[in-house]
């Protein structure tokens, strides 16, 4: 049974492709339980399926065996609706291609999952003012994604990643196509929001040297198996 | 995703992709109208022909003749026929009768009779009919050489084009022209003025009147129009006439009818009677009720109703046809949609990705395609209506040309119903979201880890 502090856990879970008679495995039984407020670094090269593994976490896939309980929740038991719940109200994302909608202003881009969600519209004016405050774009709130920088887009898509006040932060490499200056300031302001909300942040990232100087733990995955799962000091 | 937010991400969807939307609700749009035009056009001739028919009077009316009229002269009565006291004359009080009975408007009798008619050295026998004055309303007269009668009494005549022609080489120049008509008035005799009473009594009894006598008349009368067609089918005669009188004016001229002897014979020669009467109805549809009300009072009817249905019947297949063809094109244009949206799906895969990963549900993609369909199908319809009613203007317009060149008056052929309209929009919105059901379920399929990762 998961302690009280647990909030997801990862029970021997598995990815399979099916690429003709071939089955690529993608994620091979890992088993992981990650506490509440952690920041946790899924470090690896490309390819030993970290990415696929936040994504089984997020919701946005299913695991072909074994369980993902979140708040003892199985995941992949889960009615389609209720995991598409499950990504609306508990987990917020980031990418690292920003994906934000190019048609889309910022602050259109960050009312998203609010719409997504049904918030009132009188309650989402502020709570999109909040999150681009805290991420420091107030000002460029009404500009399109192409008028921003690699640097601003992240943190727009930080913004609409938060708006929904989400108890988890999913980052797939989320410095990956920005600069080393940008990119620290982008894990700088996760961690500061991870401690301002005690918010539960996993990011997907192969920068060992990021990971160990902002995640509070690396899990090491290769070949889709988990190597190593460290507490960092 | 409430539906407000559903619409305006729908709205915004279809503004960015503008060019293609807006070919893509052209389509629908060309398909409704096709659609529109070729129901509006059935629809138009249709009401044209009912109009025409009903303000002929063909199919709101009852014609009434007496029992004994329907029986031929040399027929012996039924062998189990009781004696005729249904039989009773068209008289007056039959007209005033009739014309209490419900949903009846008007009943006027049938005076036509054949004449001698004189004009310039002329003289030529013809058949002369009286017209109601509501003939006016008819239709028949539209486009006529001249006027219609200047009153229900006038001392007037409209003149058949065939009869105009043996009058004159130039029948126009008839018109404000007089001619004479010579005719048998026929008037009731006191008993008085009798020479021989008691031989008269022998023959019909004390209480008899007096007799009939036929007198030979003259009547001018003014040529105030020449009619082309010939309107006495549809207003209760069953045969043409050549020479029409306001019938009021053909009435006070007593002519002497067919019947009059045995009018007089039955006893009943004080009265003047008719050979037939016109009962006119408010409706089509009140015809059986009213026939059903005379044949009860013990007189014989005829109406056309059956022929109104058998029209009907011909126009809902003629515009069954039509409807085919149109929607056709409404087919031709439902599988644009389909291709622009299985387009939109390809272009916008990543952006579906994205609507998932934020939490959309299948519903909530789903629908927003489905939303843009339908969108897409109402501007369709709406635009649709308006060409179709153009191209149905269009067509009106251009008849109307040719007829005029034809000297003939103009005619509406297209019309678009209020449920024509609205019918056309709901199908072609209906058909939009058929057409966005494939696209609609595969966007909703879609895998959001394969549409973020789609470039």
């Amino acid at each position: 049974m998961p302690t009280a502090s647990i909030l997801i856990q990862a029970e021997s879970v598995s990815r399979e492709y099916r690429l003709g008679e071939t089955v690529i495995r993608a994620v091979n039984a890992v088993s992981l339980a990650v506490e509440q407020g952690e920041f946790l670094a899924l470090l690896g090269s490309s390819g030993s399926g970290k990415s696929t593994l936040l994504s089984l976490m997020a919701g946005l896939d299913r695991p072909t065996s074994g369980a993902i309980r979140v708040r003892e929740r199985n995941l992949a038991e889960l009615e389609p609706d209720d995991l598409a719940r499950y990504r609306r109200e508990t987990v917020g994302m980031v990418f690292q291609s920003f994906n934000l909608l190019p048609r889309m202003t910022l602050e259109e881009n960050v009312e998203l999952p609010l719409r997504l969600a049904e918030v009132d519209r009188p309650d989402r004016e502020s709570r999109v003012s909040e999150a681009l405050e805290r991420v420091g774009l107030g000002p460029r709130r009404r500009h399109r994604p192409s008028e921003l920088s690699g640097g601003e887009q992240q943190r727009g898509a930080l913004a609409r990643a938060l708006v929904n006040r989400p108890a988890i932060l999913f980052a797939d490499e989320p410095t990956g196509n920005l600069d080393s200056v940008n990119g620290e300031q982008i894990l700088l302001l996760l961690r500061e929001i991870q401690n301002a909300l005690g918010m539960t942040i996993i990011m997907v990232t192969h920068e060992r040297p990021l990971a160990e100087k902002f995640a509070n733990r690396i899990a090491l995955l290769s070949d889709g198996r988990l190597v190593s799962d460290g507490v960092q000091p | 995703m409430k539906t407000r937010d559903l619409s305006e991400l729908a709205a915004r969807n279809l503004r960015e992709a503008v060019l293609r939307n807006s070919l893509t609700t052209l389509g629908v749009a060309v398909g409704v109208a096709s659609l529109v035009a070729m129901l509006s056009l059935g629809v138009g001739l249709q009401t044209l022909a009912s109009q025409r028919l009903t303000r002929s009077g063909l199919f709101d009316a009852v014609f009434v003749t007496s029992q004994r009229n329907f029986r031929g002269p040399r027929r012996p009565p039924p062998p189990d026929s009781a004696p005729k006291q249904d039989s009773r004359p068209l008289d007056e009080d039959t007209r005033q009768q009739l014309a209490k009975l419900s949903n009846v408007t008007e009943v006027y009798p049938q005076i036509r009779f054949v004449t001698d008619v004189r004009y310039a050295s002329k003289t030529e026998t013809t058949s002369v009919l009286g017209l109601p004055d509501s003939s006016r309303l008819s239709g028949a007269f539209d486009g006529m050489t001249g006027a219609y009668f200047s009153s229900p009494t006038a001392n007037e005549a409209i003149l058949q084009i065939e009869f105009a022609k043996v009058l004159s080489d130039q029948p126009p120049s008839l018109v404000g022209k007089d001619l004479t008509l010579r005719y048998a008035e026929r008037a009731a005799l006191s008993k008085d003025a009798e020479s021989d009473d008691s031989l008269l009594d022998s023959v019909m009894g004390s209480g008899a009147p007096g007799g009939i006598s036929i007198v030979p008349r003259e009547k001018s009368l003014r040529i105030v129009g020449v009619i082309e067609s010939d309107p006495s089918a549809g207003i209760g005669g069953f045969g043409g006439a050549r020479v029409y009188l306001p019938l009021i004016t053909a009435e006070q001229l007593h002519v002497a009818q067919p019947d009059d002897v045995q009018t007089f014979l039955s006893g009943n020669s004080a009265k003047p009677s008719y050979m037939a009467l016109t009962v006119r109805v408010h409706s089509p549809k009140d015809v059986p009720q009213v026939e059903a009300a005379i044949k009860q009072l013990g007189f014989a009817t005829f109406s056309l109703l059956d022929a109104t249905k058998s029209l009907r019947l011909v126009f809902t297949v003629f515009d069954l046809f039509l409807g085919l063809f149109g929607s056709l094109a409404l087919t031709v244009a439902s599988l644009g949609i389909i291709n622009t949206l299985v387009m939109a799906i390809l272009e916008r895969r990543r952006e579906i990705g994205i609507l998932k990963a934020l939490g959309a549900t299948d519903r909530d993609v789903r629908s927003l395609f489905f939303a843009e369909a339908g969108a897409m199908g109402f501007f369709g319809g709406f635009f649709g209506v308006a060409l179709g009613w153009l191209i149905g203007q269009a067509l009106t317009w251009g008849t109307t040309i040719y007829l005029h060149k034809q000297n003939l008056p103009g005619v509406k052929i297209s019309y678009v119903p209020w449920w024509l309209a609205l019918g056309a929009i709901g199908f072609a919105i209906i058909v939009s979201l058929v057409a966005g059901l494939y696209p609609a379920a595969r966007a909703a399929r879609l895998n959001p880890v394969e549409a973020l990762r789609y470039e």
